[in-house]
């Protein structure tokens, strides 16, 4: 006799851990095609989750097996023409010849081994060991909004905040607490009169102090308010500070004769883990975009990377925009402001001076982070000096060197690095 | 009166026949099992207890993942084999299995919960009723595997492994189990029987071995004063025998693991060996669950409990289930199992109801005998390669149209050595169950020999047949062994007239006796 179980319902994912293991072990190729990933993603894409493809000969399980070649002879079914002694050309590369079952684990196939991480999965090891700057200062200096919540409730409060069923509640237990003893001594004088009527000659004088006591705890009993100020319960509400989820992302970046398009390409990467690294934290995030050479000015995402522009450096303008765009649109109260500033380090020479003046003076205070990198294989310009300068003395506000696309995401892990404690750096 | 009865006749075979479905239920697969038990036992089917769970897609993916069994250690293969199914799942290149059956006592069968109503009969006659007496009944898993105590087994294994990897740490686990899922393979005993494993003695022994195994490690760092080995003692060699079972070599004489290392060897052999048989009987089971699920499932409608829609369906996937392709047609993959051992079976019971003269000629000793008992003989006694070259009737080699095929490397073409005629027969027969002899499936390596006295290197020797070569994955495996054994490992190649030659090494050159200790670490 079979015993039936319905196990339809048990648990989904016994082979979770399992997964989670490959992934463990496979971490490194898997990080390197994440972060390869990213180049081929807009800047705002955050909502997909992504194909990783491994090598298939890096994940194979080697066994000893036999190779090609030797003598071997097969059964095959199915014989329409041949006969004893016949010879037939070898087929091409034993298409054709099944029953020759090492094939697939030889590890001679090349396609990669592809599967599909989901997107937490996909920006969490984009992200790993990465955290958001000044998040903790966030929270304890910028209380920046509020919301309402339930907090028990109150004997004291405006009419519509009332809890019915909880001051009813509290009027039964008032009335009890009042009335109880009365009503159990009632019970008893009552019994004690039924008592006496019954009796044949009652005593007239008893009788009639009985009742009066009777009258006197019925009286007594309906002092008792049925409801009275004392029980009256108030929903309470209490507001608590919550971070704001907004941010506002600036990207700077110089158009100068200049940056070319290769440079702009890399700062666009920068840009894009920026994005994503922002949208892991906030609800909503916005970006700015400001190009300047001589004079700066506010574009769309596609004007900012492919728009040629050519003319000398002035970094201050950019820095002057920025401000007046945070003045009027942004501020601090609500939003969370990051910056990034791609430049290759060009500038006007009296200009630098001009811009650690606005960084320190008005920047810095109101934003979270704001992160410089330069993209040049020459020699640190004068802009990247002054910054220097700036960057050992504020910690929000970080300086990196780019030459190569690859150093991108090493660089930006570097800024955002969990172990470093104070996000400022020289590289 | 008359009416009445009439109805009353009517209502009695109405109640007689199952419901077709197509929708399941619990209650309707509990009476077609009653039917099903009742049948397989008049035809002296002798099973486990049966425990049936129903398991969605994810469920059948989960256990493929896991070898099939429902418990099984935590290890990175197997969320490999995971992804991928469910990869090929989604896409929809791949569909899953109906049933999944496990040697275990009770016997545990899986079914998917969107089969149909004909599906899951189909299923249960052929893996709770078919397999499950190929389980209990074939020499091969009497001898080798314990139904009762593999479940038991497989969650000491599992916890095992949990243990070591709070204490050692999940990479140096993963390390050890890689190298031996390497070697799991050459993890068998081909010729001496098992102790039985279950859990309780199992977690009682697993203490005391532990340091046994240890002492007896000691054998390979005994020395004796150099001076007098040379001079005096003959050189005797360690193991004195060539050992095939490379893991239990291991997991005895591995001068540099530890108890916990040995245990997580020990374990990938067990699971091993339990495995084997299902190898060497693949024909064999496969076609006895075929042809019992066909007999029981006529059965039941020569009783009228089935509806000809039942049977329609049923027929088509039992067609499509033991269907041979041609060696020229698209979808030809090599033999398929469930038609020549369906296809077997069944000419063993025509050979005994109606035997030709050429029967008689050939198997003088089942013709015209009672089938019943030969098929359950030709069942218990015999693995796919002897099931073959005793029961393989001419009739079915023209059936099949089989020819034999000798590809020589050292000849341009290929050349047909033999066809389905009189000449041809025995040499078909012969190769074909050669075809599914395992030790000439898998090459044959064995430990040759222990450095004992000098830097304890270990030496393998592979034999090939035929002068079919060694693939290049050899030197990755070599590279597992090495850090199972902690030293220097040699593969050698043994020719015709017994000289032997490096076939390859880990570390790539030997250095002298001084091999590094700390080598263990890949």
């Amino acid at each position: 006799m079979a015993h039936f179980i319905d196990r339809r319902l048990n648990g989904k994912g016994k082979s979770t851990v399992n997964r989670q293991r490959f992934l463990r072990r496979y971490k490194e190729q898997i990080k390197k095609a994440v972060s390869e990933s990213i180049n081929k993603r807009s800047v705002t894409d955050v909502t997909s989750g992504e194909k990783i493809g491994i090598s298939s000969r890096d994940i194979s399980e080697p066994i000893f097996h036999t190779g090609k070649g030797g003598a071997r002879s097969i059964v095959h079914p199915g014989n329409d023409q041949f006969t004893a002694g016949d010879k037939i050309k070898r087929p091409e590369s034993g298409a054709g010849q099944g029953g020759d079952s090492n094939a697939s684990d030889s590890g001679e196939g090349q396609d990669d081994f592809v599967f599909q991480i989901s997107k937490d999965e996909y920006l969490d090891l984009l992200f790993e060991d990465l955290i958001l700057p000044n998040l903790e200062k966030t929270q304890q200096d910028k209380l920046v909004q509020y919301e309402s919540y339930r907090a028990g409730f109150v004997s004291d409060g405006v009419p519509s905040n009332l809890d019915v069923v909880r001051s009813l509640k509290g009027s039964v237990a008032r009335r009890i607490a009042l009335s109880g003893g009365k009503k159990a001594q009632l019970k008893a004088l009552q019994a004690q009169l039924a008592e006496m009527l019954e009796a044949k000659v009652p005593d007239q004088l008893a009788l009639a102090k009985l009742k009066d006591d009777i009258e006197q705890l019925e009286k007594a009993i309906a002092r008792v308010p049925f409801i009275d100020t004392f029980d009256l319960r108030f929903r309470n509400y209490q507001k608590r500070p919550i971070p704001s989820s907004k941010a506002v992302m600036f990207c700077l970046m110089d158009v100068s004769g200049s940056m070319d398009q290769a440079t702009k390409d890399k700062a666009k990467r920068f840009y894009i883990l920026l994005y994503l690294f922002l949208t892991r934290t906030y609800k909503d995030v916005e970006v700015v975009y400001i190009h300047h050479h001589t004079q700066a000015k506010e574009v769309d995402e596609e004007e900012f990377f492919y728009s040629t522009e050519t003319g000398g450096t002035i970094v201050s303008s950019a820095l002057v925009l920025m401000k007046q765009i945070v003045e009027q649109r942004y501020s601090q109260q609500e939003w969370n402001i990051y910056a990034a500033q791609a430049s290759d380090g060009d500038n006007w020479t009296d200009d630098c001076a001009k811009c650690t003046e606005l960084l320190e003076r008005s920047l810095l205070p109101s934003v979270r982070y704001f992160a410089y990198i330069e993209i040049t294989a020459r020699q640190h310009q004068k802009l990247w000096h002054e910054y220097e300068k700036l960057s050992e003395i504020h910690n929000n506000f970080a300086i990196k060197h780019i030459v190569d696309v690859d150093d991108i995401y090493p660089v930006f892990r570097e800024l955002f690095d969990q172990s470093v404690e104070k996000p400022s750096g020289v590289s | 009166m008359v009416a009445k009865n009439c109805a009353k006749t009517e209502h009695k075979a109405a109640s007689n026949v199952l419901s077709d479905g197509p929708d399941w239920t619990f209650d309707l697969l509990a009476q077609y099992e009653q039917e099903i038990d009742r049948v397989a036992r008049h035809y002296g089917l002798d099973i486990y207890p049966n425990q049936i769970e129903i398991i969605t897609a994810e469920h059948m993916m989960d256990a493929y993942a896991s070898i099939g069994m429902p418990v099984n250690y935590a290890h990175w293969s197997y969320g490999k084999k995971f992804i991928q199914s469910e990869q090929n799942y989604r896409r929809g290149q791949m569909g899953l299995a109906y049933e999944i059956v496990i040697n275990s006592d009770p016997c545990i069968a899986y079914l998917m919960e969107e089969n149909t109503m004909p599906m899951q009969a189909l299923v249960m006659a052929h893996a709770c009723y078919g397999h499950n007496s190929f389980f209990k009944n074939n020499y091969l898993f009497k001898a080798w595997t314990d139904a009762s105590s593999i479940i038991d087994y497989l969650l000491f294994a599992k916890n095992y492994v949990a243990k070591c990897e709070q204490k050692y740490g999940v990479t140096e686990v993963e390390n050890v189990l890689d190298s031996c899922h390497a070697l799991m393979n050459f993890g068998v005993d081909r010729y001496k029987r098992p102790q039985k494993i279950s859990m309780q003695i199992e977690r009682e022994r697993q203490e005391n071995r532990e340091q046994h195994i240890q002492s007896q490690v000691n054998e390979l760092w005994r020395t004796l004063p150099k001076s007098e080995t040379k001079s005096s003692q003959p050189t005797q060699r360690f193991p004195s025998e060539p050992q095939e079972n490379v893991l239990y070599f291991i997991e005895k004489n591995a001068p540099l693991l530890a108890p916990w290392q040995r245990e997580l060897v020990r374990i990938v052999r067990k699971i091993s060996q339990y495995f084997y048989p299902q190898k060497q009987t693949q024909v064999m089971n496969e076609g006895w669950a075929c042809f019992w699920h066909y007999h029981i499932l006529n059965h039941l409608y020569d009783e009228g409990k089935l509806t000809d829609k039942f049977m329609l369906e049923f027929l088509h996937s039992h067609t499509n289930v033991v269907a041979q392709p041609a060696y020229n047609h698209p979808n030809y993959s090599g033999l398929n199992p469930y038609a020549l051992g369906f296809n077997m079976f069944m000419d063993i019971k025509r050979i005994c109801q109606s035997p030709t003269d050429e029967d008689r000629a050939w198997f003088p000793d089942i013709a015209g005998k009672d089938w019943l008992e030969t098929v359950h003989f030709a069942m218990q006694n015999f693995k796919d390669e002897s099931f073959i070259s005793q029961f393989l009737s001419p009739k079915l080699m023209r059936d099949f149209k089989f020819f034999a095929i000798e590809d020589d490397e050292k000849n341009a073409f290929v050349s047909v050595s033999a066809i389905h005629d009189e000449a041809g027969y025995h040499k078909i027969r012969e190769k074909l169950s050669a075809q599914y002899n395992l030790s000439n499936l898998e090459p044959n390596i064995q430990i040759y020999e222990v450095d004992s006295k000098g830097d304890r290197s270990l030496t393998l020797s592979y034999l090939p047949q035929q002068s079919i070569p060694l693939a290049e994955t050899q030197h990755k495996v070599l590279k597992h062994l090495h850090h199972l054994w902690g030293f220097s490992v040699k593969l050698e190649q043994v020719d015709d007239q017994g000289a032997r030659h490096l076939l390859g090494a880990y570390p790539e050159q030997p250095k002298g006796a001084d091999a590094p200790l700390s080598s263990i670490v890949i």
